[in-house]
């Protein structure tokens, strides 16, 4: 398939701090993908620069055979952006909000009336679409916001983390929604936190991480790459970290997340690797808090691929009180 | 760029008609200066053959404008830190419709207050003294120095991107400006060296050629403003250019580059 985005090199500096440090990214046309990274990794940064919202200090970027450093417009005709916060104007109708995007994509007052009618009724909002987007709770702002992306027919849609902080099943809506807007020929670009997202939507995932690809290929690919699912020991006592990872060493190569007390080690077999672990740990009399068998998420990416954890590189990226607790727990 | 510019006219006005309260809060600030001065001060300020009043509303409207540019400032702070202004970059539209369409329906707005305070002006003893068409001429000077100074506070709200930071930061520039000036007060009534500067700032530029518009020059005369309307009016027409010519594209640049 053809490429529909093609980023090169592309590299960003505010002050001293290097937010995107030469990033390669491909979107093929009619595809979804995922750009997977803690807070802090750049990920805004690349799609605001894909977007025309900002230019990059190198690189080169391509968006549907325009370039976006000398043709910005061009780009702007073929896109759909929705950022990470909801940019609906809070004091119009969620109508008034669609229909004045409409009109500014250069689609005329009939054209724009038609395409909004259609794209609230898309989203499941006609019969909120004439009262004040002050009523509107922060679901129904999400997709507003969506379908004011949704209303030029982009050819791209740009999304900045289009599912953190909803409610799951206001995710799901998302998520399938997403996917007809695929099967109907639209590409698109997301960014995520989550492993489970990336996973259920994206073709392909590009990790990211300080301004850094760090691994890319599709759901399957990153998994073979840990190496199976993921065996998790939370230990009582600190000082067994060590002890337990010793143990674990016949099923691989387990790493030791000292923050928060875990032992993590990738596993092809769930049961033997359950088994073979539970055991020795008995044998050992040591205290556990918890032990089990997960899907990999974004932390456990993390740990194989740069040895320190997600929530980590978010502290150096972006330092921010109360931030490390939050976790990517993936299912 | 044209018809972009109009359907962000379009939105901003439509912002304004669905929030009324601010409307009327916007509206109730300068009646209320209007009341307070013509009561509490008109009765020390005493002006040789000239109503207090037929000298203070047209400085009041000048004023508003001011406190009106505050709003600009803070809409467009709020705009930026809300993401509105990242989705409005990132569609194929004019650069410039954005802050133009925010500069003219605060025009528009500027004009609805202007002719409100004009009625409620009438009602406490305001009345024009120089004919109808100088009159409009007046209320044009107003509404038009609304817009050309709308560009500077366009500039600073997009500058600062905090709407709070942005209501206390537009009060700096306001407060000297419009009491230093002739706004309230005849100019030879300050201490020398601040009636050197209060003579000839825009803003009491601005005020006199309402005045002299609406009440006549030999009325004026008599307060120390020696300049004729044409005068002052050209006075005035020249430093709504130079505003705009600096903080348009100022303001423009930084909306471009977000």
């Amino acid at each position: 398939m053809p490429l529909i985005i093609e980023a090169t090199g592309v590299a960003k500096a505010f002050g001293a701090t290097k937010a995107l440090a030469g990033v390669d990214l491909s979107v093929p046309e009619g595809s979804i993908v995922g750009l997977l990274g803690p807070n802090g990794a750049g990920k805004t940064t690349l799609v605001r620069v894909i977007a025309t919202l900002l230019k990059p200090d190198a690189g080169q970027v391509r968006v549907a055979g325009h370039d976006a450093l000398t043709d910005p417009h061009a780009v702007r005709t073929v896109i759909g952006l929705a950022g990470q916060f909801a940019a609906v104007d809070e004091s119009l109708t969620g109508r008034e909000n669609v229909e004045i995007v409409g009109r500014l994509y250069q689609l005329s007052k009939a054209e724009a009336r038609k395409r909004a009618a259609e794209v609230l009724e898309r989203l499941k909002l006609t019969e909120a679409a004439d009262r004040s987007v002050r009523t509107y709770s922060g679901g129904m702002r999400r997709r507003l916001d969506l379908g004011a992306s949704l209303i030029g027919r982009a050819r791209v849609l740009i999304l900045d983390e289009p599912t953190t902080g909803l409610d799951p099943a206001t995710r799901n809506d998302l998520w399938d929604f997403m996917h007809d807007m695929v099967r109907e020929g639209t590409t698109i670009l997301l960014t995520t936190q989550y492993m489970e997202e990336a996973d259920m939507l994206a073709d392909s995932i590009v990790v990211i991480d300080r301004g850094k690809e760090i691994a890319k290929g599709t759901s399957d690919q990153l998994k073979e790459r840990l190496g199976g699912d993921v065996l998790d020991i939370k230990v009582k006592n600190p000082a067994d970290l060590v002890r337990v990872a010793e143990l674990l060493r016949p099923l691989g190569k387990p790493q030791i997340a000292e923050r928060t007390g875990r032992v993590t080690v990738a596993v092809k077999d769930r049961v033997a690797g359950l088994l073979l672990a539970a055991n020795a740990i008995q044998d050992a009399a040591i205290e556990l808090d918890d032990l089990g068998v997960h899907r990999p998420s974004l932390d456990d990416v993390f740990l194989t691929l740069t040895g320190h954890d997600a929530a980590e590189s978010e502290a150096i990226a972006a330092p921010r009180p109360g931030r490390a607790g939050r976790r990517g727990k993936a299912a | 760029m044209i018809s972009d510019t109009l359907v962000m006219l379009r939105r901003n006005l439509l912002r304004i008609v669905h929030t009324p309260q601010l409307l009327v809060f916007s509206t109730i600030q300068p009646v209320l200066f209007v009341l307070l001065f013509r009561y509490v001060f008109g009765g020390s300020i005493k002006l040789p053959g000239v109503n207090y009043v037929d000298y203070l509303l047209p400085g009041i409207m000048v004023q508003t404008t001011m406190f009106a540019g505050g709003q600009t400032a803070i809409g467009l702070a709020e705009d930026s830190k809300s993401g509105l202004l990242d989705r409005f970059r990132s569609l194929p539209m004019a650069r410039s419709a954005v802050l133009f369409g925010r500069t003219m329906s605060d025009s528009v707005r500027g004009l609805f207050v202007a002719l409100l305070m004009i009625a409620v002006g009438i009602v406490v003893g305001f009345r024009f003294h120089n004919g109808l068409l100088p009159a409009v001429g007046g209320i044009a000077v107003a509404v038009l120095f609304g817009f050309a100074i709308a560009w500077f506070f366009a500039f600073m709200g997009l500058s600062l991107r905090d709407p709070e930071t942005a209501q206390v930061a537009s009060f700096l520039p306001i407060f000297p400006l419009v009491f230093a000036s002739s706004v309230f007060v005849r100019t030879d009534s300050l201490p020398s060296w601040l009636a050197a500067f209060a003579r000839n700032q825009p803003i009491s530029k601005i005020a006199n050629a309402v005045r002299v518009l609406m009440q006549g020059h030999p009325r004026m005369a008599r307060l120390g403003i020696s300049e004729s309307a044409g005068v002052l009016f050209l006075q005035s027409v020249a430093w709504m250019a130079v505003i705009v010519a600096v903080f348009a594209p100022l303001a423009v640049r930084k909306y471009r580059r977000g």
